[in-house]
């Protein structure tokens, strides 16, 4: 059972920073709604505060992890260009979704959908983890602003969604493939 | 602006400089995407890294704005009381546009493709 190196940092790229990103969201909005409707009066003990706080800033890390390898890593293997006169297309993803008008809106579509709106999970969730340390449980103090961190908590989530979802349509219509063949499993 | 006189309240102008920012940088992704994808010469500008092309530049701009509008808002909101309607209104307004913007139909449509 073997994988390749690109296969295997795409793997990473969405199923260990995206989906782990996707799959704290609840998490977040119940830790942000928790602390807020439980008062500026609410004794939380302090490893809670500490672990609430490990978890927001943990799904910061993950978004910045998920957009920068995506961007700086996996999306200049989907992008590149084959030389003149090259007939086998399935090691340029970008060219091989254009060489048809029945898969080309993924990349036009898809693709620039992805690559963009990607970016304001990261932006939103910093600032979603920042606003959580600094005023915890002081939050229900400020109820617009606890309103607004749950709102762009939602509009990170339905980033994420746009682009995981992308991500793995593309990734079905034209993979990215290649470098060396890391052996996972061997059978004797 | 209102003044608080709850000592324990912490003021809300640290927070609604991280909000108020978040909307700027979002709004900002959206218009250097557009503006990449409408001019060549934009979209040379911010290919600051060949091999990612013109997304390096238009999301690290996104980025120094993001980051400049919250270290500026934070120092000029530090220990005041600011209308968090109005910033949520604001932020809000700036994240709406910076989705839209990025959306590859509207886009087309904003330039009659």
């Amino acid at each position: 059972m073997e994988i390749s190196f690109r296969d295997l940092i795409t793997v990473l790229h969405g199923m260990g920073f995206g989906a782990l990103f996707m799959l704290a969201f609840s998490g977040a909005i119940g830790v942000i709604y928790a602390t807020a409707v439980g008062g500026a009066q609410w004794v939380v003990p302090h490893r809670t505060t500490i672990m609430f706080r490990f978890y927001l800033i943990s799904m910061a890390a993950l978004a910045w992890l998920a957009v920068l390898s995506g961007a700086y890593i996996i999306y200049p293997w989907y992008r590149a260009v084959p030389p003149a006169g090259t007939t086998d297309l399935s090691l340029y993803p970008r060219q091989l979704l254009l060489s048809s008008p029945l898969t080309a809106g993924w990349h036009v579509i898809g693709m620039e959908w992805k690559e963009h709106i990607a970016w304001f999970t990261p932006i939103a969730m910093t600032m979603v983890a920042y606003v959580f340390i600094k005023y915890g449980p002081q939050l229900a103090l400020h109820r617009h602003m606890r309103n607004a961190v749950l709102g762009f908590t939602a509009v990170a989530f339905f980033a994420t969604a746009v682009a995981g979802g992308f991500g793995a349509f593309l990734n079905k219509y034209a993979p990215v493939r290649g470098g060396h063949e890391i052996v996972l499993f061997e059978q004797h | 602006m209102n003044a608080t006189h709850d000592p324990m309240r912490l003021p809300n102008g640290p927070g609604a400089a991280a909000i108020l920012s978040a909307g700027t940088g979002s709004g900002a992704l959206g218009v250097f995407a557009l503006a990449s994808d409408a001019s060549p010469v934009v979209r040379h500008a911010f290919t600051i890294w060949p091999p990612s092309g013109d997304l390096s530049g238009v999301t690290l701009a996104a980025i120094v704005v993001w980051l400049v509008a919250w270290f500026g808002l934070s120092r000029l909101w530090t220990a005041r009381d600011v209308g968090l309607v109005r910033v949520n209104v604001a932020a809000f307004a700036m994240l709406i546009v910076g989705l839209l913007l990025t959306f590859p139909p509207f886009m087309d449509l904003l330039q009659g493709k």
